[in-house]
């Protein structure tokens, strides 16, 4: 992964001092809290219910063992000894001390790490596919691009304080992993004609509380453009988008408000000044970067393994975590791996400081010290061998991380909602948990199938409801917390919006909705059909008719 | 003391300031919604000039004098041998458009000062408006910042083109001088250091 050279780390050491000295100048009193807020905002400072929250940076999800191994040592330091993965593969803190945040920023520091950018109305952590540079559906590892993009939009002067929050996700597989339609810019990198890598350039997608798909404004960038592009994107963005009303305020109304060929007018425009300028990257600059990212020393094993064929036939529990947690690879004879953050009854994505130390071990130990966060909220091992994975699993389910459920009902991503969030008009958390243990039997969500359940405390959406199989959004009526339910929303390249089925239900009703939806499922579909495909087919009307049906009265 | 820090070949001081700004005086008609470029698009609520207002303006007779936008338009035939002479110089807020500035002063280099004034800190509208003064409209003179201008904006102000920096007055100009210098290496290519870092250092194979 991208390592650090002198500039990189003076960079973040100098931002060190800064966000100190403004700390220091909130409290002395000299910085109001309206002046306070974008400053601590721009690095990943929310005051939320209970506390300060922060928001430390992953850039596309990359992680050593050693950077790991410090987030432990800091959740335990300053926090309550656990942390929080989120839905844009950044790592929160829930229990920092406002006064503590310049520390913590020294802490990470020291093994290149921060939290610059992590929030605020600026060009934000940049997201990608977690299988990245190993999966077999790969045409183009854009790690390096992204990299680059991560130096380029660090404190852009141009783009420091933006109508909103800017998200741009990179993605260069055949299946899209990366939600890139869902972002204020989304890049997806594919071999052209030529076979020269090149872009499609997405623009204007977004959920939060006018959920949009991205609309393609560019079929084809040459990718030395792919910052001066940017530039031309967020240029026009920065000047004309909205800043009377926070809700109108993203891309995507500006590019809904003009119309994509408007927009696309004065986005080329602007670009006709920019294209070939300083920022247009060099054939050095990428090799440089990509040198970073190049295939690990794998060693040369078969493609099958005997002893992880015999574990799987004789002991079905490895079987089930195998179906469902490890995933194919490029290099034969290795595979990845998921770590699930998401037994039943935890709060989805929350890890304790143990064990993070434990699964920095277990990268050391199988995986070349390297692992990526998921926006599923979950931990990948990227590079394991096949002959490895029966001591990894033992070693995982001794830390609680090998929950057999990833792509399941319940790998279900949720936000932090009532129980942290000002904003939340509802919990969360506790919906997800008894979800969780209402479908607690294996067997029953391995014959469920392939299920995304999303949830988001409010419209906001940082749970991502609207492309959830199943969506669930809390709501507030009349001071008490509701939940609306969504279905058919789906993310990756058929990417959709679910369906609103109907009037909200109470908490309590939850799980018991949950399970009607999927008896619908079951009975309805055909073998080859997966929840989704099924309410795709037959829309929303059965599911609705059985989940609103009056209880049967006792004869 | 003077809450003004100018750049001089990159060394920040604080300065008296030899320019007079002129306001527009305050308008009786109620605030209306105005549309900018994007006409169809920009209901932002910022007050649109009356006739009344750009009349109603007191421009000094003598003197260096910044002038808002919609005066130095419509009353330029009372001062055009003034910008000749280099007393004349042109403030814009953040939602104005600089084609109309350039539509009438097709020279912005006769104008030895352009000022832009942010209302909010958080405008960020003022970096765009700087970097296309000096990357497209080849500005060279003076370009100043006012209004909500404070310590934390000053670095990115620099990098967007920006010489002269007059800090909010219930601020120190003089701690905040620091922090046009927080960060020395950049990463990107902006208005005062157009090239990337990349094409700056050798960053090794
Ligand atoms: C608890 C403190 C949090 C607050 C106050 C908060 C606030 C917000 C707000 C206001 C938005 C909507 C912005 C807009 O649509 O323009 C948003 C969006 C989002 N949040 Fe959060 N959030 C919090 C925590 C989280 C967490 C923990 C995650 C990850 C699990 C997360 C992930 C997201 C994502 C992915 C979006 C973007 C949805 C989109 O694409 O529009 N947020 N957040
Ligand atoms: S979706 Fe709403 S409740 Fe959930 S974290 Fe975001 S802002 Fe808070």
């Amino acid at each position: 992964m991208y390592k650090y050279d002198e500039i990189d780390q003076q960079i973040v050491d100098e931002r060190v001092i800064q966000y100190r000295d403004q700390t220091r100048r909130y409290l002395a009193g000299e910085l109001s809290e309206d002046e306070f807020r974008p400053l601590r905002l721009q690095n990943g400072l929310y005051i939320q219910r209970q506390a300060p929250m922060l928001r430390i940076a992953v850039p596309y999800g990359m992680l050593s063992s050693k950077q790991l191994r410090k987030l432990g040592d800091i959740s335990k330091k300053y926090d309550k000894g656990y942390g929080h993965f989120s839905t844009r593969q950044n790592l929160q803190l829930n229990w920092p001390k406002l006064e503590d945040v310049p520390e913590i920023l020294a802490d990470l520091a020291t093994v290149e790490m921060h939290a610059i950018q992590t929030s605020g109305n600026c060009i934000r952590n940049i997201t990608t596919d977690q299988f990245v540079g190993v999966a077999p559906d790969e045409v183009i590892d854009p790690r390096a691009i992204a990299e680059i993009m991560r130096q380029w939009s660090t404190f852009h002067p141009e783009f420091a304080l933006l109508p909103r929050k800017f998200k741009i996700a990179v993605s260069g597989t055949k299946h899209d992993r990366a939600l890139v339609q869902a972002h204020d810019i989304g890049l997806e990198f594919y071999r052209d004609s030529n076979n020269q890598v090149a872009i499609k350039v997405w623009v204007g997608g977004g959920l939060g509380r006018t959920p949009i798909l991205g609309t393609v404004i560019r079929e084809h960038l040459e990718w030395q453009h792919a910052l001066t592009y940017c530039e031309a994107v967020i240029r026009v963005y920065n000047l004309h988008g909205r800043r009377d009303n926070i809700y109108k305020a993203r891309i995507k109304i500006l590019v809904k408000a003009l119309g994509i060929d408007e927009f696309r007018k004065q986005v080329d425009a602007e670009w006709a000044h920019l294209k070939d300028t300083d920022n247009t990257i060099t054939e050095a600059e990428l090799a440089r970067v990509a040198q970073h990212f190049d295939a690990m020393p794998y060693e040369n094993v078969p493609a099958h393994d005997a002893s992880f064929d015999a574990a799987v036939a004789s002991n079905p529990a490895f079987a089930a975590w195998v179906k469902r947690c490890v995933h194919p690879h490029k290099q034969a004879g290795y595979r990845a791996v998921t770590l699930s953050l998401k037994p039943h009854g935890q709060a989805p994505g929350d890890i304790t400081s143990e064990q993070m130390w434990a699964v920095a071990d277990l990268a050391d130990e199988y995986s070349f010290g390297e692992l990526r966060s998921s926006h599923e909220q979950n931990l990948i091992l990227a590079d394991v061998k096949l002959s490895d994975l029966f001591a990894l699993w033992e070693k995982a389910r001794a830390n609680g991380l090998a929950s057999p459920n990833i792509g399941l009902l319940t790998d279900i991503i949720c936000c932090p909602g009532g129980d942290f969030c000002s904003l939340a008009n509802a919990k969360s958390i506790p919906i997800a948990t008894a979800i969780q243990m209402q479908f607690d039997n294996l067997d029953y969500l391995h014959d469920i199938g392939e299920m995304e359940l999303n949830i988001s405390g409010c419209m906001n959406a940082c749970g991502h409801h609207h492309v959830g199989h199943i969506g669930i959004l809390g709501v507030d009526k009349d001071g008490s917390e509701w939940y609306q339910v969504t279905i058919g929303g789906k993310q990756g390249n058929d990417a959709s919006i679910g369906t609103v089925i109907g009037p909200s239900f109470s908490a309590d009703e939850m799980p018991s909705v949950v399970q009607k939806l999927i008896e619908v499922y079951l009975q309805e579909r055909t073998p080859e059909e997966r929840f989704i495909d099924t309410v795709r087919r037959l829309g929303v009307a059965p599911f609705k008719a059985h989940v609103y049906a009056k209880d049967e009265v006792a004869a | 003391m003077s809450n003004l820090i100018k750049l001089n070949n990159g060394v920040a001081s604080l300065v008296e300031d030899d320019w007079t700004l002129v306001q527009l005086p305050a308008t009786q008609v109620e605030e209306r919604k105005q549309a900018g470029k994007v006409v169809l698009f920009k209901l932002t609520g910022e007050a649109t000039v009356t006739d009344a207002q750009i009349a109603d303006t007191v421009i000094p007779a003598t003197g260096k004098i910044i002038l808002p936008l919609s005066v130095f338009i419509a009353r330029n035939n009372e001062f055009k041998d003034r910008i000749a002479q280099g007393e004349i110089g042109v403030w814009l807020a953040t939602h104005e458009v600089l084609e109309n500035l350039t539509q009438q002063q097709a020279d912005l280099n006769a104008l030895p000062i352009i000022a832009v004034f942010v209302e909010r800190f958080a405008d960020g509208r003022i970096f765009s408006l700087g970097n296309l003064l000096r990357t497209r409209f080849g500005f060279k003179n003076e370009l100043r910042a006012f209004g909500d201008v404070l310590r934390d904006q000053l670095y990115f102000l620099k990098r967007s083109g920006f010489t002269s920096y007059l800090v909010r007055a219930d601020r120190s100009a003089q701690e905040a001088i620091a922090s046009l210098n927080d960060f020395t290496k950049p990463y990107q290519g902006a208005v005062d250091e157009p090239r990337p870092v990349f094409k700056r250092y050798n960053r090794g194979a």
